[in-house]
């Protein structure tokens, strides 16, 4: 079954990983977020050890890996929890017995637990699993016994994070990818969260055959979105101001076949525009040159990179450990680059931009938060079909406000309106359901509207 | 609506043409859709538009009744047919239907099971998104319901992707044919707890679950019962703040008549600015945005997990 999905390209989201995909790899229920691509020599380092991620290949995405003690040392070894999980039973014991305990009698003097870290690590190297230092945690706590259920639940949990930590292999799409960083690090995806990026695809109706022209400021995660929508058919378009492309770095990430990746393209804004089919000639020339450069610039960018962390492989992590204490260390190790490197982000071919230019794009989507944002407007607008919908990002109010004025004033465009998402999580839990304590405040501002045919 | 056919995709040189559906927009919240019949006429408060006029006129044209009045005709998209289609049921909106969409991963390919279909606001976007080569089953107790939809379906070009059944799935749960084939699923039920093991059945390893209910009380029952064979059980609620933009003039002068620090609103900026600022020297014109004063406070809320992994 695994063996059939090495050839991505037949199939447009495998659910089993294969020798060179990208994962996204979830320790301890999101405490480290790690991008991944898999090899027989590609590692993950937890704590102060190093595993190797060889047994992850041909696993089905969704699968749990936990720390095991194997012949050759420790090792991560797939995990397959029953069905009929603890959880169903506890979730009931909450209900009925819960009520009768209170912290009444919990004292904060360091001295509940028993057991010391020399004991700990004694145990360890007696070969004991993490499951049994959690149980011997437990057995040595003074006051878990006179804990609620479900504060009982929660130090297991904490106890389990430390001791056996678990790996939860998930597939890289537009969302795991948006959520990652935007948890990590929200600035290099310009603080788009996953609801401002799903608002985007659906306000620019990209759908399949779509020829979709994006200016993406935000690492590569917009074009990816659009292209993992696309799948393989239609264009994406990621246009660029200058001479050398906006990096689309993460696009990586995401585990698009080759007939997605053609799909992909990149193109200087001066090549799109209508007006220069005279000297279109001179100017391509040119745009070559300069874009050699380009990508020479980016492939140093690249080894770069590969000097310090790797190739394909992104570490999210937090740089202190606020809550959980078991990753002291977040390197890993370079995984090694023979993984399929489709190449996405090619030239766009001449007969497309012609194509382009006689018929216009379907859709445009605008994330770039560090140019002027009307003046690119003027730019792009003319490059869109009639009654073609349009969605610009921004983490600030101010300029997208001056542009929509600016369209209404200009009558260049229809059904204008700037929104905002608000998105909230709630904790469900049997009689203890309210909204998460903590929330991201902030997902960014949308201006979404209709180009319509000018007046003249 | 979908550009599942080449020539029909909108671009510079596509024209309107009889039998095309279009989106009647008279104001952000006033549209229509109506089906281009040569000889037909839209009657509405703006006068008389004869279709005749608009075929051969590319999509967003802006065309002229009788009065002098006029409208913009537009390319139908699932955005726009959220807002003019006809409520059979309480619809979802773009800010779920969007996060549903993202939510699920549904990609093009997938295989996605959906139920109620009510009105068909979500089925459409479900539609886009798995087409060219995906298809969206959706299903309704309600025999006209079901039937009014695949009637839409076949006015927007979706019967290619869409199939509309007639089964009470809380009762009955989804079709076997379809166990273990669908990559997610998506539940608007009164009762969801009573779908979800169905549901269950019916995804691929790892698929995701999505349930749509306003009330708390549904969230907690589905809960409950998704623990058992689903993971990363999630809820959220989300909800759009909208801005109004308007450029306003700030008086600086230090005269008797104004009052300093006034805001004066304009309602029509655009007069200001052909005016020029000449008269306007001791004042500014600034853009400003506020949120709008009105806003739904409450949709429902989404409930997703994951099916377990176990094989």
């Amino acid at each position: 079954m695994s063996q059939n999905n090495s050839q991505s390209d037949s199939i447009q989201n495998p659910r089993v990983t294969w020798e060179g995909c990208s994962v996204l790899l979830d320790i301890n229920d999101g405490d480290r977020l790690v991008f991944a691509r898999l090899s027989a020599g590609s590692t993950l380092k937890i704590g102060n050890k190093t595993y190797s991620l060889q047994p992850l290949i041909g696993c089905p995405f969704g699968s749990l890996f936990q720390v095991e003690n194997g012949d050759q040392g420790h090792c991560l070894a797939r995990f397959v929890p029953s069905i009929e999980g603890n959880n169903i039973q506890e979730k009931g014991d909450f209900e009925s017995q819960d009520e009768i305990k209170d912290n009444r009698a919990l004292v904060d003097n360091n001295k509940a637990q028993s057991l010391t870290g020399e004991e700990i690590n004694a145990m360890r190297s007696q070969g004991a699993t993490g499951d049994e230092i959690v149980e011997a945690l437990i057995a040595n706590s003074a006051t878990f016994e006179k804990k609620t259920l479900f504060s009982q639940e929660k130090y297991r949990l904490k106890k389990q994070k430390k001791y056996a930590p678990k790996v939860l292999l998930r597939r890289p799409f537009a969302r795991s990818i948006c959520e990652a960083y935007f948890k990590k690090y929200p600035a290099r995806i310009g603080f788009l969260r996953v609801d401002a990026l799903s608002l985007l695809l659906s306000m620019a109706n990209v759908s399949a055959n779509s020829d979709v022209l994006v200016v993406d400021m935000v690492g590569g995660l917009l074009t990816g979105a659009v292209a993992e929508r696309l799948g393989g058919t239609g264009y994406v378009c990621s246009t660029y101001l200058g001479s050398t492309p906006y990096s689309i770095d993460i696009v990586r990430i995401f585990n698009l076949s080759n007939e997605i990746c053609k799909r992909i393209v990149r193109s200087p804004l001066t090549d799109l525009s209508l007006s220069q089919n005279g000297t279109s000639e001179q100017i391509h020339q040119q745009g070559d040159e300069i874009n050699q450069q380009g990508d020479e610039i980016n492939m140093e960018c690249l080894s770069n990179n590969q000097m310090s962390s790797s190739v394909g492989m992104e570490e999210i992590s937090p740089t202190e450990n606020d809550t959980s204490d078991v990753i002291s260390e977040t390197t890993v190790s370079p995984v090694n680059k023979t993984g399929k490197s489709t190449k996405a982000g090619n030239k766009a071919p001449k007969q497309a931009i012609d194509l382009w230019k006689e018929n216009g794009f379907s859709s445009l989507i605008i994330a770039a938060p560090e140019l002027d944002l009307w003046s690119l407007l003027k730019d792009l607008l003319p490059l869109l079909a009639n009654s073609a919908p349009f969605a610009i990002y921004h983490q600030y109010l101010q300029p997208l406000a001056t542009c929509m004025h600016n369209l209404q004033l200009g009558k260049m465009a229809i059904g204008l309106q700037i929104s905002e998402p608000w998105l909230r999580e709630y904790q469900v839990l049997p009689s203890r359901t309210h909204p998460c304590m903590q929330m991201s405040a902030f997902g960014g501002y949308i201006l979404s509207g209709i180009k319509i045919c000018s007046s003249s | 609506m979908l550009p599942i056919d080449p020539t029909k995709k909108i671009s510079f040189t596509r024209h309107i043409c009889d039998g095309d559906l279009v989106v009647v927009y008279e104001r952000h919240d006033n549209m229509k859709a109506i089906k281009v019949c040569q000889g037909s006429v839209l009657q509405n408060r703006f006068g008389v538009f004869k279709h005749s006029d608009w075929i051969g006129k590319p999509f967003g044209s802006k065309v002229f009744s009788n009065k002098n009045g006029f409208v913009y005709l537009l390319a139908p998209t699932p955005e726009l047919w959220t807002l003019v289609l006809s409520h059979r049921t309480q619809i979802l909106y773009i800010a779920d239907i969007s996060f549903v969409i993202m939510y699920l991963e549904i990609v093009p390919g997938c295989m996605v099971l959906e139920s109620g279909t009510g009105s068909g606001s979500l089925t459409t976007s479900l539609a886009r998104a798995v087409a060219p080569t995906g298809h969206v089953y959706t299903f309704d107790f309600h025999e006209q319901r079901a039937a009014s939809a695949r009637e839409d379906f076949e006015k927007t070009g979706l019967s290619s992707l869409v199939t509309v059944g007639v089964r009470d799935i809380q009762g009955e749960g989804f079709p076997d044919e379809f166990s273990g084939l669908a990559d997610s699923v998506f539940l608007d039920l009164p009762q969801p707890w009573l779908a979800i093991p169905s549901a269950g059945k019916m995804l691929k390893p790892d698929g995701v679950l999505c349930s749509f209910s306003p009330c708390i009380e549904q969230v907690q029952r589905a809960c409950d019962s998704l623990r058992s064979n689903f993971t990363d059980i999630k809820t959220f609620e989300i909800l759009l703040r909208t801005y109004e933009v308007r450029e306003v003039k700030m008086d600086c002068s230090q005269g008797d008549e104004a009052k300093p620090g006034s805001i004066l609103p304009r309602k029509r900026p655009q007069r200001a600015i052909e005016k020029g600022n000449e008269q306007d020297k001791l004042s500014s014109q600034t853009v400003m945005a506020r949120p709008c004063s009105e806003a739904k406070g409450h949709t429902g809320y989404l409930t997703f997990a994951r099916l377990k992994c176990l094989s």
